[in-house]
């Protein structure tokens, strides 16, 4: 089992003709997911042959989707029209959107979001690496060699992170790995993952990582205390960047929170997570829970 | 995503790099979209302050020009009553520290003392994810205290980020906030220009306090703060490329800018460079962590070289760091997701060529990942005297600890 996406995952990606696109579908094609097309309204009808497969290029994500029946879409498309390709994968009901373009205004982000309410997609992103769940599938960028199939659910903001904390416990192995991007509004929140880990039979642990800003690891702090009965190791980055100059008073009306590493560790803490101080040390803190299990 | 040399320009604004504005930038966005506000005349000297507050006449006040909060707490605010005490306390503004940054520059405007003050903004909420208006009748630079002991009298309310503020939520704004019935249409409008600011500027902060309510029942913004998103000047305003102030930069980060780095300036002794900004925040923590054995010895700067580290990256991220007189070594921290680790060693091998009899410090290098074995034999064969090789990211800070302690 996994969360999202799985060996029936059929893939299409928006953007696939792009230096990013081809390059990234080449990977995901080469670790045995199914990619079985691309949009791109300039180049509908071709075909583009990447990692030794033949893929068809189609118009739109609805005519992709009709033709290949594809449940998931990964776009890398440039940050100016990112907005456009999520509503117009949105308005196709693709089940899953995984949004892996860095550098798209957060007001589009925000609408794309707001568009979301009451549609039937999910989207993760944008600015993450995507979502891989070992040996079944692959929608992103995270390199599939690093760790294999087991009993870790693993949610993070960041993509390195995410690769390095894999990395430390390849020998277990993930259900799924998801990054869900750094950017100050994303589509799947570390929340969403934690309720579908928990729901995830075949999960057994989850390791969720954090970093500086928002209040978003604070919010997962009152879930996991209220709703997840899994053990959860965290880990947070940034105790030591600099803090950035507050502006104005707005922000600070609003949350509340300081956003530090120090305060969502606290949070987490309280929540009867335990909180590593460095990725290793979190690891081990991981490794002991699945060693008892 | 690749875009050139801004590639994680996303990611590192989150450790130092937001695009805020001073309150005279601020200003000439209000002006631009029809929100009442004065600008006055931007000095950097006392004898321009003067020659302003002289053109003026009358009393004025003399603020100074600092991307922080707390100016007037500070000391950065004063009211003249005469040019030569415009000049006077122009003279002790500029040039003093507010919050760590040093004042270069004054704004000088007719004195209005407001009959009332009122709090207003629009910004980004993330724990909502849209966008929210806070407005309060309450204002001042006491706004946050009123928040938290009267909170009633701080009004929030969420903006549909597909909708926006049309004229009928700018009147259930005003209404809700209770502005007094005589400035009703008044703040009706000036809600929807701010709002013109906030959604046609890309800003994720538009804060005006005080909203002054002048003498003949005028609103006018007296003061002002905005936050731009990057990610949205990069993409569709390259007009608010001019709101960069260079001086500002420490000369480090101004030449790391030069060359298209994400680098931030800290107070330290070990220089980190690493891919993905999440990683290299970890590296800055585990190399204080690790420091707390050696002397205290900090890291020195954030640095993160992103997927590309071709040997002129590398080049250009040790000129940097190298450059920097209070690092003692260099940790390079490199986990091989997309990236291959000998492309890297490649990178760490072509960049101690580049820099030649310059590169004097003593360089800790953890690979792993993507080709690992392929980039440690590449270090081991060039076995560069700095260069020493530790295989765990906690192993290697303790290492370039412990040499940045001894040196």
């Amino acid at each position: 089992m996994s969360i999202y996406l799985n060996k029936d995952s059929k893939i299409i990606v928006q953007g696939m003709t792009g230096g990013m696109g081809a390059k990234h579908t080449t990977l995901m094609v080469e670790s045995g997911a199914d990619i079985v097309g691309g949009v791109n309204a300039r180049k509908a009808g071709t075909t583009v042959e990447l990692g030794g497969k033949e893929l068809p290029v189609f118009g739109t994500v609805e005519e992709a989707m009709k033709e290949t029946g594809a449940n998931v879409s990964v776009a890398f498309v440039p940050p100016a029209f990112t907005k456009d390709a999520c509503i117009e994968a949105i308005d196709a009901e693709i089940p899953l959107l995984v949004v892996i373009t860095e550098g798209v205004p957060v007001l589009d982000t925000a609408e794309v979001v707001q568009y979301l309410d009451g549609k039937s997609t999910r989207m993760i992103g944008p600015n993450c690496p995507g979502i891989i769940t070992p040996g079944e599938s692959l929608a992103g960028i995270t390199p599939h060699t690093i760790a294999g199939t087991g009993p870790v659910g693993l949610v993070s903001k960041s993509g390195t992170l995410t690769y390095q904390m894999m990395f430390e416990l390849k020998d277990f192995g993930f259900t799924t790995a998801i990054g869900i991007g750094g950017d100050p509004i994303v589509g799947t929140t570390h929340i969403d993952a934690l309720e579908a880990f928990e729901n995830d039979p075949d999960t057994k642990a989850i390791v969720m990582i954090g970093e500086i800003g928002g209040d978003a690891e604070e919010r997962a702090a009152a879930y996991i205390k209220d709703h997840v009965t899994k053990p959860v190791v965290g880990y947070v980055a940034g105790f030591t960047a600099p803090e950035g100059k507050t502006m104005g008073h707005a922000g600070a009306i609003v949350s509340g929170s300081s956003g530090t590493a120090q305060a969502k560790k606290e949070a987490l803490e309280a929540a009867g997570v335990k909180v590593g101080k460095t990725p290793s040390e979190t690891a081990a803190l991981m490794r002991a829970i699945l060693n008892e299990l | 995503m690749p875009r050139g040399k801004t590639r994680h320009c996303s990611q590192t604004k989150r450790i130092g790099h937001l695009v805020d504005l001073m309150e005279f930038q601020a200003k000439e966005l209000f002006a631009k979209h029809g929100v009442a506000t004065t600008l006055g005349v931007v000095a950097e000297t006392p004898e321009a302050a003067r020659a302003a507050a002289e053109e003026m006449g009358g009393v004025t006040v003399i603020k100074a020009q600092v991307k922080a909060g707390g100016r007037g707490k500070a000391g950065g605010v004063k009211i003249a009553k005469t040019a030569d005490e415009a000049e006077s306390y122009a003279r002790d503004i500029i040039g003093m520290e507010i919050k760590g940054l040093r004042v270069n520059r004054v704004l000088v405007t007719p004195a209005t003392p407001p009959v009332e003050e009122y709090y207003f903004s629009f910004l980004l909420d993330r724990s909502n994810r849209s966008h929210l208006c806070i407005a309060s009748v309450e204002g001042g630079v006491e706004i946050e205290e009123v928040a938290k002991t009267n909170p009633e009298a701080v009004r929030q309310i969420r903006i549909d980020a597909i909708e926006g503020v049309t004229p009928e939520k700018a009147a259930a704004i005003v209404d809700e906030a209770k502005f007094p019935a005589e400035l009703r249409d008044q703040a009706i409008e000036m809600v929807q220009k701010l709002w013109q600011v906030y959604v046609q500027e890309d800003a994720t902060l538009v804060e005006v306090n005080p909203l002054a309510r002048l003498e003949g029942d005028k609103l006018e913004a007296l003061d002002g703060k905005i936050s731009l998103d990057d990610n949205a000047s990069e993409v569709r305003h390259p007009e608010h490329a001019q709101f960069e102030i260079r001086e500002e930069a420490d000369a480090l980060e101004s030449k790391a800018k030069d060359k298209g780095l994400n680098y931030v300036k800290l107070d330290g002794q070990v220089g980190i460079i690493g891919n993905g900004a999440g990683l290299v925040m970890s590296t800055l923590d585990v190399v204080a962590y690790a420091g707390e054995a050696h002397g205290g010895v900090k890291p020195a700067n954030f640095l993160d070289i992103g997927g590309g580290a071709n040997a002129q990256v590398m080049a250009d991220g040790l000129d940097v760091i190298l450059n920097d007189e209070q690092v003692k070594s260099v940790f390079v921290n490199v986990f091989g997701g997309i990236t291959a680790c000998d492309e890297v060693a490649n990178g760490i091998k072509g960049a101690l060529e580049i820099l030649g009899d310059s590169a004097t410090k003593p360089l800790v290098v953890r690979l792993d990942g993507n080709n690992v074995e392929k980039g440690r034999a590449i270090l081991d064969e060039l076995n560069h005297p700095l260069i020493t090789q530790v295989d765990t990211m906690d192993g290697a800070a303790d290492k370039a600890a412990e040499l940045a302690h001894q040196a």
